[in-house]
């Protein structure tokens, strides 16, 4: 299973990469694994400051659709353009070229609160 | 859960399983899309031995047939097959599915694996006639092999002429060495080829037999999820989703399996005849999206005002078209064919369009 070390993850299953002060963020490849394939991302919330745990967009596969969830607070400040012609490439590329948005944090203390890649495996093996 | 016969050789292939109508079933193996794909270009395998099969037999088959299913089966000879459907005596289907004319004393009827129980006690109730019936839904075994290339890999294991069973037809012939195999010319997909049923004990030799001639062609095993996306670009309905004990063949569009001549007398055929003639107040109808978004079963359908006209029975992503499309009831006044609706998606109105069915027209 893909978890890179240098990550965070949720129990709802997206990853945060810590950029400074701000945070990137998309859906684990076991995520990912699970949907199947991604047909549609809709995130609307672009300059919104959104509360850790609110939604910040959907993610459509072929038949499912998932709600996004914010693993830390903060101002969504950019969504992967690519994502809009290219859904397919959360499946190819989950941690890279498949993030979703950057969150400026408002309290990178937030993060302490996220698991690292060995408590996220454990859940997963659980 | 149930499993068919061919449970550990679909965990074998790498199948995600989950439960569906009480049967473990793979959902996708390589991919949905790629899948999908697969059946439209080139050959896939699906294992539908969940589904359900009764015989019904004797000098009283033909009566009961007749009275419990919609189509007209006087018009069938031995070999042919007939799209059809229960219904329920007030209006609504107890279930879709194809009769096999064997001969006029001995149909197969092939049912829903969700409804088994359900059309099985409904068909022994209106058994007024004496027909002999059987279940045997539990000891046969059906692969639908679909797709362009279905028919030169399943030549390779037959003498039958495949090319002589025409759409709707069958013949029970020797077929991978293996006698009394029924080979169908029917399907759900609209990209061709050929559904076979056999008893369970032959299952793991059929299905390695038809692989191996099938490598050269990258056969591919299939799951239910794509076979969902192949029969919504056809626009057939799928019973619980597009049709159920609450919707007409009339409203669903089913008029065309649904006979009113002399012939034929069956359970509703004056309230269908009646709705036929004096219209529906509701159609079942294909839409494409307009604006970027994808229908669910569920959805509400709206006018431009946000108003509900309508709600949605079938929705996806299309991998042929690569937009939204969906199927679903709408109101008279906005069935015809162009007519601007709107789909509620997460309290917003995208707008989409009534189109024909099917969605798509593969080779």
């Amino acid at each position: 299973m893909n978890l890179p070390e240098n990550l965070k993850y949720t129990k709802e299953h997206e990853w945060v990469r810590v950029e400074g002060d701000v945070a990137v963020v998309g859906i684990t490849d076991f995520a990912q694994g699970e949907l199947g394939d991604i047909v549609f991302v809709e995130i609307e919330t672009v300059g919104e400051t959104l509360a850790m745990g609110e939604t910040f967009g959907t993610v459509e596969a072929v038949k499912t659709v998932s709600d996004l969830f914010m693993p830390v607070g903060g101002e969504v400040l950019e969504l992967n353009p690519a994502l809009e012609d290219s859904p397919e490439l959360i499946n190819k590329d989950a941690y890279g070229d498949g993030w979703m948005i950057k969150v400026k944090m408002d309290d990178a203390s937030q993060l302490n609160d996220l698991m690292d890649a060995a408590a996220y495996k454990a859940m997963l093996e659980a | 859960m149930k499993t068919t016969a061919f449970n550990q050789l679909h965990k074998n292939a790498g199948g995600k399983m989950v439960e569906f109508a009480g049967y473990e079933m793979p959902v996708e193996f390589s991919g949905i899309k790629d899948e999908h794909m697969t059946v439209r270009n080139g050959v896939g395998v699906f294992d539908v031995s969940h589904m359900g099969e009764f015989w019904v037999k004797g000098p009283h088959a033909a009566d009961l047939v007749q009275y419990v299913t919609s189509n007209d089966i006087s018009v069938l000879t031995p070999g042919q097959a007939q799209y059809s459907c229960f219904p329920n005596g007030h209006g609504g289907i107890v279930d879709d599915l194809l009769v096999y004319c064997f001969s006029p004393e001995k149909y197969l009827l092939v049912v829903n694996a969700a409804n088994i129980e359900k059309d099985w006690n409904w068909v022994v109730s209106q058994n007024k006639f004496g027909a002999e019936l059987e279940n045997a839904s539990d000891q046969i075994s059906q692969l639908a092999i679909q797709g362009p290339k279905a028919l030169p890999v399943l030549r390779k294991l037959t003498d039958v002429e495949l090319t002589k069973i025409r759409y709707y037809t069958f013949v029970t012939g020797k077929f991978g060495g293996f006698d009394d195999v029924i080979i169908s010319a029917t399907g759900y997909t609209g990209s061709g080829g050929f559904e076979l049923y056999f008893p369970n004990e032959l299952a793991d030799q059929i299905y390695q037999a038809i692989f191996e001639a099938g490598a050269e062609f990258d056969i591919k095993p299939i799951g239910l999820g794509a076979r969902d996306t192949l029969r919504l670009e056809m626009g057939f309905c799928l019973y619980g989703n597009d049709i159920d004990d609450t919707t007409s063949p009339i409203e669903a569009g089913l008029g065309w399996i649904t006979k009113f001549n002399g012939n034929n007398n069956f359970i509703d055929k004056a309230l269908l005849h009646m709705q036929k003639n004096e219209g529906v107040s509701r159609k079942l109808r294909g839409f494409e999206m307009i604006d970027r978004g994808i229908p669910r079963h569920g959805y509400e359908l709206a006018d431009e005002a946000g108003n509900t006209i309508g709600v949605v029975t079938s929705g996806t992503q299309s991998p042929m078209l690569n937009k939204g499309i969906g199927m679903g009831y709408v109101a008279i006044a906005w069935s015809a064919i162009g007519t601007e609706v709107y789909v509620k998606v997460r309290n917003k109105l995208l707008k989409a369009k009534i189109v024909k069915i099917p969605f798509v027209s593969p080779q």
